[in-house]
């Protein structure tokens, strides 16, 4: 789907510094060079089965489909990974890919915190120096995280321009990139940003619906009615579609986090309250004023709360083959505890978003129906946030 | 001809870059005007963006201070009019992509060409991307100035060929601020844009005293100036014209 300049539709592009463009033309060269390379791919692979732990589980949620009293759902486990998210997937993709580029040393951004610890887990293993940048107001939010990346060696930069958070992080990161580029490779969390970022993320998030097109076809002989996974930059939810999307038959749906709701400022949901603009180096919608400043943008969740989407995703929503639809905080907490309780899983709040509109829907279908939900990531990252919203003094 | 040309048509051109409503937009007016009385040659007027990715921490903190003092594009379109009425040097404006775009580009540029602005400098549009403006640049001879990095490399050639008003050398690596040392090869660059155009080249990122200034304009055909006279400002406020035409002056001096 991508055209040679990094389109999807009118999406997409390289709008980015003069001083950037010699280090994504290398990149895009290299990753030309190695994403059909058998001996690339075996290694990867070893990567993600031995190191990751990978392919994980779906999951047939017998307890929550028994009391949802609708479709049959299936959990994408991404959250049994190492490191307890979806993130993994791609940090250990790029990570190769910079190390057969010679490069010593990953940089990136982090919202919720997950990608900084992915990252901060793949320099560790490959001997790779780390600086992660991250909004002040999210290292607040997700204090572990920050221990975890400091406990794997990296640095972790608290940034403490504009709104503190993850589009904050994505801004120092590129910054950081023009400043040193020789030994450095920015490890672009999400499948944004410019071409080829948005391609490479998505082919290493695609494992996520290369194993559960497989799987879902081995345990019921039929593909899904739907795959709901949740979207901010939408790594997880483009990984979750993108083996379905030849299949027209299977509704793709990304969940945004409407945060308090998108007939309020304080939100995140992109596609349902943005339009086209340019920034962080793509073509996508965004949430942003009439002059085109980009919004301050809210979410209980610190890696749905991104101004912008996915160029992919901009396209798939152009041209109706992915539907996009706003999840609250209320209703996303509600979720995180829902299916902590019926399943004896914690979610990432980010995934409960996925959660959330899976059980809206699930009770209107019918028995025979077929749900896939990515559970992008393990929840524990949000037990203190969550118990602090309903109200308890809870303190890491 | 190109009406940026006449910057370059009196010896080395000094080159201030100046945030529009920082802290207001009177304060800028005052400003463009002790710069403009103490002899630059071009005013790049910066339009301030919310997450302005190709700045340091001085243009950062501009932009912010000018947002939240309630600029906005079509506030700055009225203070370039007001300016219009006696500032005869060339003008252009610096922003993002998206302040351009959202605002509807041919809206944008057709306006940029009747209030009086001459050029336009987008550091989020490399080559490959330009010919989302570039038409509609053509179409109202607003120049759209393209920008050269110390990592272009092969590509200084294919962007100079291409070069409308002048090309904005970017001097160094990472984001705008003051730097004590300028280490990039400036002469090597400057050569092979000559070799690929007429179009004058100025040197910019990090420039902050005389010395640096002559040295590069003596490199080029002129020195860009932005985050010295922005800590002018942050510490002057509404009080900075005086010591912005006075910086302007000596800046202007050592070139001559």
């Amino acid at each position: 789907m991508t055209n040679p300049k990094g389109r999807f539709g009118v999406h997409g592009g390289q709008y980015i510094p003069e001083t950037l463009m010699n280090a994504v033309a290398e990149l895009e060269e290299a990753y030309d060079r190695y994403k059909d390379d058998p001996d690339f791919n075996r290694e990867l692979t070893e990567l993600l089965n031995e190191y990751a732990g990978r392919p994980s589980r779906l999951y047939f949620a017998r307890k929550l489909t028994e009391t949802l009293g609708g479709a049959k759902i299936y959990l994408k486990r991404e959250d049994l990974n190492h490191t307890g998210a979806h993130k993994i997937n791609n940090v250990l993709g790029q990570a190769l890919l910079a190390k057969k580029m010679g490069k010593t040393r990953l940089i990136a951004e982090t919202g919720a915190g997950q990608h900084g610890v992915a990252t901060a887990t793949a320099a560790a293993l490959f001997g790779m120096s780390c600086v992660v940048f991250m909004g002040e107001e999210d290292t607040v939010r997700q204090a572990l995280n920050v221990y975890r990346m400091r406990l794997l060696g990296a640095e972790v930069v608290p940034v403490k321009t504009g709104t503190a958070t993850l589009k904050d992080a994505v801004s120092e990161a590129m910054r950081e990139w023009t400043s040193r580029i020789a030994d450095t490779h920015y490890c672009l969390g999400s499948v944004m940003g410019p071409h080829p970022f948005p391609t490479i993320v998505r082919d290493f998030q695609a494992v996520i619906s290369r194993e559960a097109r497989q799987q879902i076809l081995e345990k019921e002989g039929r593909l899904p009615d739907a795959v709901i996974a949740c979207v901010g930059g939408g790594s997880n939810a483009i990984g979750s579609f993108y083996h379905f999307i030849g299949d027209a038959g299977v509704r793709l749906i990304g969940c945004e986090a409407a945060g308090r709701g998108v007939d309020t400022p304080e939100t995140a949901a992109t596609v349902n309250t943005g339009r086209l603009g340019i920034f962080h180096g793509m073509k996508s919608y965004f949430c942003q004023d009439e002059f085109g400043q980009i919004a301050p943008v809210y979410s209980i969740s610190a890696g749905l709360d991104y101004p912008g989407v996915g160029p992919e995703h901009a396209h798939l929503h152009d041209i109706g083959r992915a539907e996009y639809v706003p999840v609250t905080d209320e209703e996303a907490v509600q979720a995180f505890e829902f299916l902590s309780r019926t399943e004896g899983i914690i979610p990432a709040i980010e995934s409960a978003h996925a959660v959330a509109y899976a059980m809206k829907i699930a009770p209107t279908m019918a028995k025979d129906k077929i749900l896939i939900v990515t559970i992008s990531g393990r929840g524990d990252k949000d037990c203190a946030a969550i118990a602090r919203y309903r109200g308890e003094d809870l303190h890491e | 001809m190109s009406n940026i040309r006449k910057a370059f048509a009196n010896g080395k051109a000094f080159i201030p870059f100046i945030t529009c409503g920082d802290p207001d937009l009177e304060t800028t007016a005052q400003v463009v005007r002790a710069a403009v009385a103490n002899g630059v040659d071009l005013v790049e007027l910066g339009i301030p963006f919310s997450d302005p990715t190709a700045e340091g921490p001085v243009i950062q903190a501009a932009n912010l201070r000018a947002l939240t003092g309630g600029v906005t594009t079509e506030k700055i379109f009225d203070l370039v009019r007001d300016l219009r009425r006696d500032v005869t040097v060339p003008m252009v404006f610096m922003t993002y992509a998206n302040v351009v775009f959202s605002y509807g580009s041919e809206r944008f540029i057709s306006t940029c060409a009747e209030i009086g602005i001459d050029g336009l400098i987008l550091p989020d549009v490399p080559f490959e991307e330009k010919d989302e403006f570039l038409p509609v640049c053509r179409k109202y001879g607003v120049d759209l100035i393209s920008l050269i990095a110390p990592t272009s490399a092969q590509r200084v050639a294919m962007i100079a060929r291409e070069a409308d008003g002048f090309l904005y050398i970017v001097s160094s690596l990472g984001v705008t601020g003051v730097r004590s040392h300028i280490d990039t090869d400036i002469p090597s660059i400057v050569s092979v844009v000559r070799e690929n155009t007429d179009v004058p080249c100025a040197v910019g990122f990090g420039i902050s005293t005389p010395e640096q200034a002559k040295k590069m304009a003596d490199l080029s055909d002129g020195a860009i100036v932005g985050s010295a006279i922005i800590r002018l400002l942050a510490q002057h406020g509404r009080d900075a014209a005086p010591h912005v035409g006075a910086y302007v002056k000596r800046m202007k001096d050592a070139m001559r």
